[in-house]
């Protein structure tokens, strides 16, 4: 294989990957706080919108991106009030976070922008740059390292590394800290958690707050890095798929780090493959790669290969005895 | 923390959804008046673009139709205690099958013979799209959410794969296949009523109104007054007490789902057979997702989600002239309110209703002081 292709491969893998990463922590923390979030794809979005409406009216990246938090992270709230407040349906409340996200990010871009739900693009300032541009150019004439190292790895913007040190870091989060214990806990059983005076709303409070912390980086993260503009339904099932690679990782940050690159290796493969015959095979279906990574998660939760295995008290909500 | 009063049966039926249908609108009227308009002018003129003609009334139940069975899809999984996020897809597998019957017979067969296998076609699809995630949750133990969801998705790859490399017209530029012949055409409203001599603008609304209003009754008859519906409903309340009770509850949750998957896959009969006579992409539009928020808005009932469904089909009908009319307007808007409507009458269901009992029986104690109404036992209230 081609040494520049490995390394375009390479970048275009961690590019597509880090929404997706980003996503998959963030609804990794609500579920093992045993909160269900399909309303991922829907905060995504609103966080994109809020984003790139900041990063376009104010100019600036930090108020783009706190805007994006925030608004995702008033959307984990809304679920969190009606759910783990009020023991209300998780599901139902997830469906209902993306259908407003859908429907409000297009009236309010109409209305505030007057592009047809577009956002005027953010300034070249506001996006995000590669860390080191020079690094291709200065590793050009080493084999193999040159395309890998400078083109594959060094590539990025901040963003990409800070997804894949936040992986570390909600590990360290999970599995080293006290808050993490009692997190996990929380998800498996709560009553237990409850008993040892732990509060079970403030915990699920607290994991849902940092899951709309993580969904605004993906959704800004779009618009920012990729498209710096936004356009209605721009994260086009992103969510769905992050939530795809958090049960394919079975709820861990880990395994799902690894799913979250191999969506991503398939999608950046299913561009690359478009209208190419192979031997014997014909022209690659593109759909098909595209839908592998559903796919072979439905594949992985019947059980054919491998085991998941949900948080016990994930979507149950949890009432106090007296 | 005083327990919760108990909410009369009529308020729970009747005043429910439209008190949460309120809240809903208030709220999509806030944000109409946050960005410039007027909620009342709106309001007026979405009413008067869903009901105020022939023709607005014609859109209004068509979109209607799709509604009604993608409602009573996702109410029959429910009441066998599973949440088909699924319907989506099975529509779209529906309209396929609906759509393959057509492309392969529609030269051959006169439309009596034609139109019943295309139903049958697109219900097949649809119930067996929706039967491996059931038979996953059955005997496999995957979650029926998230395996739906997945199944959106290769739903529409699918159709996608098909569209593109094999079911595409020969030389035409948009992927969609070649058009059925006559035969696979369902008669439009227009055209059957002109054949009784009543004079009705041309729309989308066909006969599949009158199919969905059957498939509506048929599912009340069904869950209500036959064995079979008792056995699906037992599994849905309670799992346990239902397998005690001799029933199989891993049957039975095939079931529900093949039903459910079935009955959105008749989705193919209005959109495919009615209105667009060839298979493309997309032609679903969301309507297995309006159909989670007919369904919570119709109480899972029948009667609940024909109505839910004429309320839906009027917004979105109703919204598209707004848009039209409204600089700035978007229909969109009609999305965000579906959205806040699953939020109210759904999510928050134990929100809001607590509120509404308590002003209920602040109500009636003022209007019969003499006659006590008997505490809840416990109850305290302040």
């Amino acid at each position: 294989m081609d040494e520049a292709l490995i390394g375009a491969m390479i970048a275009s893998t961690l590019r597509v990957a880090t929404p997706l990463i980003l996503g998959a922590l963030a609804g990794l923390l609500a579920e093992r706080s045993g909160v269900i979030d399909i309303g991922l794809e829907g905060k995504m979005l609103f966080a994109g919108f809020a984003a790139a409406a900041g990063g376009a009216v104010f100019g600036s990246v930090a108020i783009a991106l706190l805007l994006g938090m925030a608004a995702a992270v008033a959307l984990s709230l809304l679920h969190g009030y009606a759910c783990v407040s009020h023991r209300g349906d998780q599901v139902v409340s997830g469906m209902a976070i993306d259908l407003i996200a859908a429907g409000l990010t297009v009236v309010l871009g109409i209305a505030w922008f007057h592009q047809g739900g577009q956002t005027p693009p953010v300034s070249d300032a506001v996006r995000l740059h590669p860390l080191w541009p020079g690094a291709a150019a200065a590793l050009s004439g080493v084999p193999v390292i040159g395309a890998v190292l400078g083109d594959g790895l060094l590539s990025h913007n901040i963003m990409v590394y800070a997804a894949l040190a936040l992986v570390a870091a909600v590990w360290w989060l999970l599995y080293r800290t006290r808050f993490g214990l009692r997190l996990r806990a929380v998800g498996e059983n709560p009553h237990m958690v409850d008993a040892a005076g732990v509060s079970v709303l403030k915990l699920r409070y607290a994991a849902l707050t940092l899951n709309g912390m993580l969904c605004g980086l993906a959704g800004s993260y779009l618009v920012l890095a990729q498209s710096s503009s936004f356009a209605p339904n721009m994260t086009a099932g992103r969510g769905f798929m992050a939530l795809a690679a958090m049960i394919f990782g079975n709820w861990r940050p880990v395994p799902a780090l690894w799913a979250c690159l191999l969506f991503g290796f398939l999608d950046a493969a299913a561009i690359r493959l478009q209208g190419v015959v192979v031997p014997g095979i014909g022209e690659v279906p593109v759909q098909a790669v595209q839908a592998l990574p559903y796919l072979l998660t439905v594949i992985l939760l019947a059980g054919f290969v491998g085991r998941s295995v949900a948080p016990v008290a994930l979507g149950q909500p949890y009432v106090k005895e007296r | 923390m005083s327990r919760a009063l108990p909410l009369p049966r009529w308020a729970d039926v009747a005043l429910m959804p439209l008190v949460n249908l309120a809240i809903a609108l208030v709220a999509a009227g806030l944000v109409v008046a946050l960005i410039g308009q007027s909620p009342r002018e709106v309001m007026v003129m979405l009413i008067q673009g869903a009901f105020g003609s022939a023709r607005g009334l014609s859109y209004t139940l068509y979109y209607a139709t799709s509604f009604i069975f993608t409602g009573l899809a996702v109410s029959v999984a429910f009441h066998g205690g599973l949440f088909n996020i699924g319907a989506e897809g099975q529509a779209t597998l529906g309209g396929l099958g609906t759509g393959l019957v057509a492309l392969w017979l529609s030269q051959r067969l006169p439309a009596p013979v034609l139109l019943p296998l295309m139903l049958l076609g697109g219900a097949l699809f649809g119930m067996v799209w929706a039967a491996v995630p059931a038979y996953l949750q059955a005997y496999r133990g995957s979650h029926v959410v998230i395996t739906t969801i997945m199944f959106n998705f290769l739903a529409s790859a699918l159709l996608g794969y098909l569209l593109v490399n094999t079911l595409r017209a020969p030389g035409g530029m948009s992927v969609e296949s070649v058009p059925f012949g006559p035969a696979a055409h369902l008669p439009g409203m227009h055209e059957m009523l002109a054949g009784l001599g009543i004079e009705w603008p041309s729309s989308p609304l066909n006969i599949s109104l009158f199919l969905a209003l059957l498939a509506a009754a048929g599912v009340y008859l069904l869950l209500w007054h036959s064995r079979a519906g008792y056995r699906m409903r037992a599994v849905g309340a309670s799992e346990g007490a239902a397998a005690y009770a001799g029933i199989h509850p891993k049957r039975q949750v095939i079931l529900a789902m093949g039903l459910s998957g079935a009955l959105a896959g008749m989705v193919g009969m209005n959109e495919i057979a009615g209105v667009n006579g060839k298979l493309l992409l997309d032609f679903v539009g969301g309507a297995g997702f309006t159909g989670i928020a007919v369904a919570v808005m119709g109480r899972n009932h029948p009667v609940g989600i024909v109505l839910a469904s004429l309320l839906f089909g009027a917004l979105f009908q109703g919204g598209a002239e707004v848009s039209m009319e409204v600089q700035g307007f978007s229909r969109d808007m009609v999305v965000m309110l579906q959205g806040f409507i699953v939020l109210f009458s759904g999510a928050m269901a134990y929100v809001i209703s607590p509120w509404v009992a308590r002003a209920i029986h602040a109500a009636t104690r003022r209007a019969a002081p003499a006659a006590k109404i008997a505490e809840p036992a416990g109850g305290t209230h302040g």
